[in-house]
């Protein structure tokens, strides 16, 4: 029988090695899996390269993740916002690397690795200093930048339902990146605010079909990073 | 010497020129306003990067929804008819040419509508790029909505950009405090000048030449 289920964020993160890529759901707040990023924290694993849109907010989520050392390189597409103040401080002293990727880059490049195709031509960035040193060709009169996939060893992800085959379901905007890093990740770790029964979902709702998910962990009343920050909470 | 167009007024001037029907993607700062001012009669769907078409206006703050945020990770609404989609999806409405016009902010705009409103390229600098670079290449319309100088007087509309490119060549119409320009084979035009506002002061204002209103 397939069972994807996990007892408890612990044991969902517990193999995760330094050294390891890690794929993290959301759009800033939004779809954040704070649980997980906190057991990650607990668990301790180094020398993570972390692919996220942006490098968290406050100290809590990923903001801690970062702060607690044990992120060595972000690639994203944003790195910092009103509310972000552990990577800038800890990027300035050259504590961490930055790759920066534009949005839409970053979304097809971990899209081509779940898809097995291991680069793809864009526009995006042509003319500027993000496209120097790539490939550039030409179709149909116009210049485009080839980019290659971006693959993950684990993504972390945040989902609204789930059944016990990992398909899954989300909650409006909190959608975002992480249907892509589930196919692109060798093992996709997620959090679910409800665990429902095989046959619970409609298979007409179904956002990312079970076979891209390895272990789901019921978490049902996650917190949110902006309740977490408003508070003036940190982690750990 | 007038003061010319009130954040507002340029927001709502951009709305003007925006068809009915129109997919919509508006960048973060006076760009956001243009949502308030949609013309009569006419129906604008309003896209945002993070995975929504049919973005309506913020909400009340007791009626916020955590899970309902804007690519400025700033609180918003769904209207009737709105979608959500994941980030592949969104920006191949992008890329691939089907939202039909996007209102940036930016630091410069050169003569040929080339577009840098990204990273000023200093050393302690922190790049983030976000979405721009992708809306600039794969809209089909990109209006930009600026001040016509910085706060320090500079000129922002000029021959060629000194902060490293967003996007080469792609910007069709610029709307300042001081006038409606468009970029053309000749360079900046002055399509039409705030109420108040003389050709001469958008000139002098201006970082290179600029055409008057024909």
């Amino acid at each position: 029988m397939i069972n994807k289920t996990c007892p408890t964020v612990a044991e969902a993160v517990a193999d995760i090695p330094d050294g390891a890529t890690v794929m993290v759901g959301g759009f800033g707040a939004s779809g954040s899996p704070i649980e997980l990023l906190h057991a990650l924290i607990d668990h301790g694993a180094r020398e993570l390269t972390v692919i996220n849109n942006n490098t968290g907010n406050g100290e809590v989520g990923l903001a801690a993740l970062i702060g607690n050392g044990q992120v060595r390189k972000m690639i994203c597409s944003f790195p910092r916002s009103s509310q972000s103040k552990v990577f800038p401080k800890l990027y300035r002293e050259g504590k961490i690397e930055l790759e920066i990727v534009p949005q839409g880059t970053l979304a097809e490049r971990i899209r081509v690795a779940g898809a097995g195709i291991p680069a793809f031509y864009t526009p995006t960035t042509v003319g500027t200093v993000l496209a120097e040193g790539k490939e550039v060709r030409e179709f149909d009169g116009r210049q485009y930048v080839l980019e290659p996939w971006l693959k993950a060893d684990f993504a972390l992800i945040k989902c609204e339902v789930a059944d016990r085959l990992g398909n899954l379901t989300y909650n409006k905007t909190a959608r975002n990146f992480s249907p892509l890093m589930c196919m692109a990740a060798t093992t996709t770790i997620v959090q679910a605010r409800k665990l429902v029964a095989r046959g619970g979902i409609d298979p007409e709702s179904v956002i990312t079909p079970g076979i891209f998910v390895n272990r789901i962990v019921e978490v049902s009343e996650p917190v949110h990073e902006d309740t977490l920050i408003a508070a003036e909470r940190s982690y750990p | 010497m007038s003061t010319g167009w009130t954040r507002e007024q340029m927001a709502a001037r951009a709305a003007q020129d925006i068809p009915d029907g129109s997919y919509v993607n508006l960048g973060i700062g006076i760009p956001e306003l243009v949502a308030k001012f949609v013309p009569e009669g006419r129906e604008f769907i309003y896209h945002t990067e993070n995975g929504m078409l049919g973005m309506g206006p913020p909400p009340a703050d007791d009626e916020r929804d955590l899970d309902l945020m804007n690519a400025g990770k700033k609180y918003v609404t769904a209207l009737p008819g709105a979608s959500y989609f994941h980030h592949a999806d969104s920006f191949s409405m992008i890329r691939g040419g089907h939202i039909d016009v996007c209102v940036l902010g930016t630091m410069q705009v050169s003569a040929n509508g080339d577009i840098a409103n990204w990273s000023t390229g200093a050393p302690d600098a922190i790049p983030a790029v976000g979405g721009a670079m992708d809306l600039v290449q794969g809209v089909k319309n990109i209006f930009v909505i600026t001040q016509h100088t910085t706060r320090d007087g500079e000129p922002k509309l000029i021959e060629k950009c000194a902060y490293p490119l967003t996007g080469v060549g792609v910007v069709s119409r610029i709307f300042t405090d001081l006038a409606v320009v468009d970029i053309t084979p000749k360079g900046f035009q002055v399509v039409e000048l705030a109420p108040g506002i003389g050709f001469d002061e958008v000139q002098q204002k201006t970082g290179t030449a600029i055409l008057p209103p024909t």
